[in-house]
């Protein structure tokens, strides 16, 4: 086991860390594909019903506030920068760099929810609530609780993938505290980014659909 | 075998539990896949007697309804779609690309897990007052219906995931877990079929899981999509649900025909006929079958055109499965066969597939589907694709890979026997539902017509059959386990990886990277190398 006494982090069925590393973005790259599709869902259902429904979905796309749009939309895009940074520092061994990039993504990933959680709080308060939960008054077009079900569900779902991330930044953080990685071991950071940047992506699709289209 | 191997190595439940040993948890999942096997079929069984009479022979019809259901949904989701590739695959795969296990073991034991969390939602829905929907949980009936529907939508759920961790465990060890001088095009076909199934478990199942998280919403919630009366769409959920459930027959035949491919001919011994023309035809089966999915909804009201277009791509299917079947049996001709129990299960699929397929025809084309639609033919046409293809060849691979397994063969006698009662059992049982189809029974119906009784009556004494031979099979399976370990490492003369390891594997798999000095069908290399 000489061959791979200066790679603790080289698993048993493994020959090198390169092989390690490009399975691991197969599985990765594969695990995003699975995403998209699952997203996928949402989003044709969406298109479908606002084509049944035009004037509903028009009309109710009024009640987001597009400022705080654009404000979570830059606070994400900033994040996937810090995040490619933080990659690009493990690649080239410069452990305080990783962890302060690494803290930066998960402060801005924070901020977002914080700033849906101002959204949704609004929501509520106006009674703008998926399915039978809608109660708001005073609507000249009817059906528009079939635009907050889908509001609700499409960035609901976005919102517990920016949870699941933040979880797995933490994670790749508190490794990179403990001196884990390196230019010749840092395949999680890689993978979390990867993943990091496919929520950001997404939600480059919600906010046009969501709170700017007419 | 006087060593340790992968089941001696460590001892105690919780070494079996927490394993990251592919070949353990191909185990594992194989005791629990025929746990759900055996209590899919005590559905069936009672779905059966309760049809020997016209009206009430048994129970209600609201029991019956559930029961059906029941057989459906457990066959389906805990049975069909993780069978072959999570049993034989898990156990099989990286032996025969020499490797020492799957790329990521610890998704693949969270697989395990995760397939267990599902079966265990399942079982909470049966004990919770089981559902009535059929399996299919068409909306807007799965949405207003009473009982458990809730549990087991997300029984479906979970074990989605399940099979994505395995396929994307699939594609990732095949990339780039091949033993040196292992190149694509000199694995063995069972892992080409592997990788076409597990390109579709990755691109499809993620489609049936926001389906359902969308049904429950509207069951919950009514949050107006499937449900008309909310100015949602029934129809689309049923795109939605045949875009993955198509497809997904493809999940559960695909892995059927990957053991074909290495049965017969080690059989015949002779080499594969047409291999890369297998190899291809599974993954043009894969592409296509995303492409065929209307023509479960012929009579929806679907657009004409529409359906046209379905249909003629549905015939294209028929294509590539032809040229597996026609390379199958050019593979036998003037093969030197002979009849040991996976061999005789290999026939009985060519058989059963061969009449699964064509009557698949009369339901893919338009105008007999208007006539067919929803009626026991249906339901025989499934049932000799689905258990005459996926099961039988399961059976076949199970019969094949016992001894490297086990370390045990079992009563080759007794294998013929029950192989023989299976095969009868099932014509009896489907083939009388092909006739009474024909001529206008319905499928799901609790009442007939007196004269359909005499075919459901043939049809219940075909499942008693088809019983028995199970019956047998698990008697003579259990019977070798208590043996000492006998079976050599090559029982049948394999030139696949996984027989130059020995029976039952170490836990590494192989004492040294194995080197590729053969193709996987050179028998004559293999007899001179002996």
């Amino acid at each position: 086991m000489s061959r791979t006494a200066g790679e603790p982090f080289l698993q048993h069925h493994f020959a090198t860390p390169e092989q390690q590393f490009e399975a691991g973005k197969i599985g990765m790259w594969l695990f995003l594909v699975t995403e998209i599709l699952l997203f996928g869902g949402l989003f044709v259902g969406y298109g479908l019903m606002r084509s049944r429904n035009p004037a509903a979905f028009s009309e109710a796309h009024h009640h987001l506030d597009r400022i705080l749009g654009l404000l979570n939309t830059v606070v994400l895009l900033v994040s996937s920068f810090t995040m490619v940074m933080a990659v690009h520092a493990a690649r080239t061994d410069r452990r305080k760099r990783l962890i302060a990039f690494l803290a930066l993504t998960l402060v801005f990933a924070g901020v977002f929810l914080g700033i849906k959680y101002i959204e949704y709080s609004h929501k509520f308060h106006e009674g703008l609530l998926p399915g039978k939960f809608y109660s708001h008054k005073g609507d000249t077009v009817p059906g528009q609780f079939q635009f907050f079900s889908f509001y609700f569900m499409m960035t609901g779902l976005h919102g517990i993938h920016i949870l699941g991330g933040m979880g797995a930044i933490l994670w790749v953080l508190r490794r990179s505290v403990q001196g884990h990685f390196s230019s010749r071991y840092y395949t999680p950071v890689d993978l979390v980014g990867l993943y990091w940047h496919l929520v950001d992506l997404i939600w480059i699709y919600l906010f046009p659909l969501l709170y700017l289209i007419r | 075998m006087k060593g340790t191997n992968y089941l001696t190595e460590t001892r105690g439940l919780k070494s079996w539990l927490f394993t990251l040993d592919h070949k353990r948890i191909g185990v594992m999942y194989f005791w629990s896949i025929m746990t759900a096997f055996f209590l899919g079929g005590v559905f069936a069984m009672l779905v059966r007697i309760e049809l020997l009479t016209p009206g009430r022979t048994i129970m209600s019809a609201e029991a019956y309804n559930r029961m059906f259901t029941l057989h459906g949904a457990v066959m389906v989701f805990l049975v069909l779609i993780p069978s072959i590739a999570a049993t034989l695959g898990n156990f099989v795969l990286p032996l025969m690309l020499g490797a020492k296990d799957v790329a990521f073991p610890r998704l693949n034991l969270a697989s395990y897990w995760v397939y267990v969390t599902g079966a265990l939602f399942a079982l909470y829905s049966m004990l919770a007052g089981g559902i009535d929907t059929g399996w299919t949980f068409y909306t807007p009936y799965s949405t207003s219906t009473g009982g458990a529907v809730t549990a087991m939508v997300l029984a479906a759920f979970i074990l989605g995931f399940s099979t994505i961790f395995t396929g994307i465990n699939f594609i990732a060890t095949i990339h780039k877990l091949r033993a040196p001088g292992l190149t694509w095009f000199k694995m063995p076909l069972f892992v080409w079929g592997m990788y076409a199934t597990s390109i579709i478990q990755v691109l499809a199942t993620p489609i049936l899981g926001i389906t359902l998280i969308l049904l429950l919403m509207e069951r919950l919630f009514q949050i107006g999509i499937f449900d008309a009366r909310l100015g949602g769409d029934p129809l689309l959920f049923q795109h939605f649900f045949w875009f993955y459930s198509h497809p997904v027959v493809y999940i559960m035949i695909l892995p059927g025909m990957a053991i074909m491919s290495e049965v017969i001919p080690v059989f015949s011994r002779k080499t594969i006929f047409g291999y890369k023309a297998i190899a291809f035809s599974s993954i043009a089966i894969a592409v296509v079958g995303f492409f065929v999915w209307g023509h479960h909804m012929f009579v929806s009201g679907q657009s004409p055109l529409a359906g046209a277009i379905f249909s003629f791509l549905t015939f294209l299917v028929a294509i590539p499965s032809a040229v597996k079947v026609f390379n199958w049996l050019a593979t036998m001709y003037k093969g030197s066969i002979s009849l040991e129990a996976p061999m005789l299960y290999a026939i009985s699929f060519l058989l059963l597939f061969a009449i699964g397929g064509l009557t698949g025809l009369f339901l893919g084309s338009i105008a007999t589907d208007v006539h067919l639609h929803d009626t026991y033919f249906v339901v025989a046409h499934f049932h000799f694709v689905m258990f005459g293809g996926t099961v039988i060849a399961f059976l076949a691979g199970i019969h094949y890979w016992w001894p490297k397994m086990f370390g045990r063969m079992y009563s080759e006698k007794w294998a013929r026997v029950s192989a023989v009662l299976v095969f009868v059992g099932f014509n009896l049982t489907f083939i009388p539902q092909f006739i009474m189809g024909s001529r206008g029974m319905p499928r799901r119906y609790y009442n007939y017509l007196p004269q359909f009784q005499p075919m459901h009556v043939a049809s219940t004494i075909g499942s008693w059959v088809l019983g028995l031979g199970f019956l047998i099979m698990a008697g003579y399976l259990f019977a070798s386990l208590r043996k000492p370990y006998d079976a050599p490492a090559n029982p049948w003369g394999g030139a696949t990886l996984e027989w130059e390891t020995a029976s039952p594997p170490i836990t590494h798999n192989f004492e040294t990277t194995p080197a590729i000095s053969h193709g996987p069908y050179d028998y004559a290399a293999l007899r001179s190398d002996a």
